[in-house]
């Protein structure tokens, strides 16, 4: 096939924040200011952030659940923001969408197999026997017994409603899931119970994810690619061993320092400090800046370009001009 | 390790059960474990498991009813806090063991300044002016690497960053310099960057202050950065306690050993992850014999029915396990 299955290029989504009395537009957050990345064919792309640096808001906006404000999007060469609702709608069979807390994102007083044979619906499958049939076949698929779909939600634990999240992704066999941070919420023993599930049914049906996601080690077990998001900007993207072998963002190195192991070594602690500013008013220059463990005088005027350091691998920073 | 010091908190056969309309939940069932000084012990487990009723149990912070300690000691200087008049323990509180919580945004007042705050707490433990008071709260402040500490002061909780937070709650917790420190997940709900910074300022107060810490987590990774001990809880019991070398390095209770090998461990390249099966047990239908059994890899019959007992498998690592219990006799 030609070109990547999903292409984003210069995505931003800003919020207006209004105030006063005709409800001015008084400043924006920029959640994510020009992001441009690529999916392949079955390619896992781990998305690395801390909380508010946008990497949620460039998942949905992907998925439109968000209204991009400029940018754009081609999936399998459709431009995705072109569509109408009902084009629109079709797509998102093929890209979907498993998010965090899977408590909220199942219908209290609706059986689990309801809320699956839902998506199927709502994408045109309506003969009774037919939605039935895949239901218990997608509860089997995420390895829960098919006769759990006559269940509510609350008689599950969190890991088998996450599994039940991700039972109705696949409703209509898609070819890229964007996963939210879909372990954070479970239980350590229970989270490698679906990470693993994740990876077999990539195995299986071949599709790919953008797993988004705080925690670098999770990320290092299931992606192919990795690129770390701080205020709304990608600051560094390469391939999962060159990303952990190398990584060049000073950011980039905190964030793996930062990551309590297991190993007893681990030599110097880089500790940043302050707390991530506000994408309210972001530094200027390189938005890093402010926290940076090598910064030097450029770094607080003009902000750095994503350029290729090493082939494949795109880096943001002064100190790699 | 230091000198295998002196205990300066001993919890034996903690129980601590909910009377709810469903049924009994007996969510700290028989836990033991001593605290040394100067140490940081870790209590480890999944939720549900009973790690933070047991913190609440020790200064009596859970809500009664529907909770009641129905059985056990928690000794603190040959006082029994179990059954201490509330007085005395509202001394304690605050005073010679503080806890921090793991939702710092809850924890503190919202229409008080984080000044204030701290002063109050100082004040209701301590006879001492408003001025000195300040000082104390600016010094605290300062400690806990928060920029511009005058500032800070004058702050309301909700003009600050989460991390600041949970900085100024570590803060408000030392201010009458506490023996002991229980610290609930403290650092679960802040980034990485800002979770390394905490821990960062945990360890060095123990130096410091020869502190002993409490440290409760569900992060194994995250006990071999700043525990000294570590106590692997599971089903309202403590399975397995030792050094954090040793559990990290020879686990020996079979769910400790699952624990360890299901997190993705950055360094590793495994393919596939171990996992154990099944959930963590409902605490309303709590399994007969040892709570691990239905998930257990190694059960054996005698585990069905019958509790194991805690067993020294090392001078200072003990095991309820029944694959260790026959070598001592005692574990029946």
């Amino acid at each position: 096939m030609a070109g990547p299955m999903l292409e984003v290029n210069n995505l931003k989504k800003y919020y207006r924040i209004t105030g006063g009395l005709m409800s001015r537009a008084v400043s924006q957050i920029r959640a994510v200011d020009g992001v441009s990345l690529t999916v392949d064919k079955g390619e896992v792309l781990g998305l690395v952030g801390e909380s508010g640096c946008g990497k949620s808001t460039l998942g949905k906006a992907i998925l439109r659940l968000e209204e991009p404000t400029a940018g754009d999007i081609k999936f399998n060469g459709t431009d995705v923001l072109g569509l109408d609702r009902r084009r629109l709608r079709e797509l998102r069979g093929k890209m979907q969408i498993v998010f965090q807390d899977p408590d909220s994102s199942l219908d209290p007083r609706m059986t689990v197999g309801n809320s699956i044979a839902e998506a199927l619906i709502v994408h045109g499958i309506s003969d009774a026997a037919e939605v039935g049939d895949r239901v218990a076949r997608l509860l089997e698929k995420v390895g829960l017994e098919a006769d759990f779909g006559e269940r509510y939600p609350h008689e599950f634990s969190g890991g088998q409603k996450q599994r039940i999240g991700i039972a109705r992704a696949l409703a209509m066999d898609p070819q890229l899931i964007i996963a939210d941070e879909p372990v954070s919420a479970l239980d350590v023993s229970v989270q490698a119970q679906i990470l693993n599930l994740m990876m077999d049914i990539r195995d299986k049906d071949g599709l790919a994810y953008i797993f988004v996601s705080h925690d670098l080690s999770v990320v290092r077990y299931l992606s192919d690619r990795v690129a770390v998001m701080y205020l709304g900007k990608i600051v560094e993207m390469a391939d999962k061993a060159e990303f952990f072998r190398n990584p060049l963002h000073p950011y980039t190195e905190a964030l793996l320092s930062a990551i309590a192991s297991l190993r007893p070594e681990g030599g110097e602690r880089i500790l940043l400090k302050g707390d991530v500013p506000s994408p309210l008013s972001p530094p200027s220059g390189c938005r890093f800046h402010t926290r940076c463990h090598r910064v030097m005088p450029v770094c607080s005027e003009i902000e750095p370009e994503l350029k290729q350091v090493a082939p494949g691998h795109p880096v943001s920073c002064h100190l790699y001009t | 390790m230091q000198l295998k010091s002196e205990t300066v908190l001993e919890v034996k056969d903690l129980k601590t059960w909910f009377f709810t309309r469903r049924g009994t939940v007996k969510a700290v069932n028989g836990v033991d474990f001593a605290l040394r000084k100067g140490e940081c012990l870790c209590l480890v487990g999944e939720s549900g498991c009973g790690k933070s009723v047991t913190a609440l149990s020790i200064l009596r912070l859970f809500d009664d009813p529907p909770g009641r300690i129905v059985g056990g000691q928690v000794t603190y200087k040959g006082t029994d806090l179990t059954t201490c008049p509330v007085p005395h323990l509202r001394e304690i509180r605050g005073g010679d063991i503080a806890m921090v919580f793991q939702n710092a945004q809850s924890s503190l007042n919202p229409v008080f300044t984080i000044g204030d705050q701290i002063i109050e707490q100082v004040m209701v433990h301590e006879r001492i002016s408003r001025t000195k008071a300040l000082d104390r709260a600016r010094t605290l402040l300062e400690e806990m690497n928060i920029p511009q500490p005058g500032n800070a002061l004058k702050m309301y909780p909700h003009q600050m960053s989460g991390g600041m937070k949970q900085r100024a709650m570590i803060a408000m917790s030392l201010s009458c310099s506490p023996q002991i420190l229980i610290a609930d997940e403290p650092t679960t709900s802040v980034d990485v960057t800002i979770r390394a910074q905490i821990v960062h300022i945990l360890r060095e107060l123990k130096l410091r202050r020869q502190m002993s810490i409490i440290f409760i987590t569900h992060d194994l990774s995250l006990v071999n950065e700043i525990g000294d001990r570590a106590a692997v809880v599971y089903g309202g019991r403590v399975v397995e306690v030792a050094p954090v070398e040793d559990i990290l390095k020879r686990p020996a209770h079979p769910y400790t050993v699952g624990l360890i090998d299901c997190l993705p461990d950055i360094s590793s390249q495994a393919k596939r992850l171990p996992s154990i099966p099944g959930n963590t047990p409902n605490p309303l239908e709590m399994p007969s014999g040892c709570p691990f059994h239905p998930r257990c890899s190694k059960v054996m019959e005698i585990c069905r029915t019958t509790v194991p007992a805690p067993v020294q498998i090392d001078a200072d690592h003990a095991v309820s396990c029944h694959l260790f219990g026959h070598e001592r006799g005692g574990g029946n």
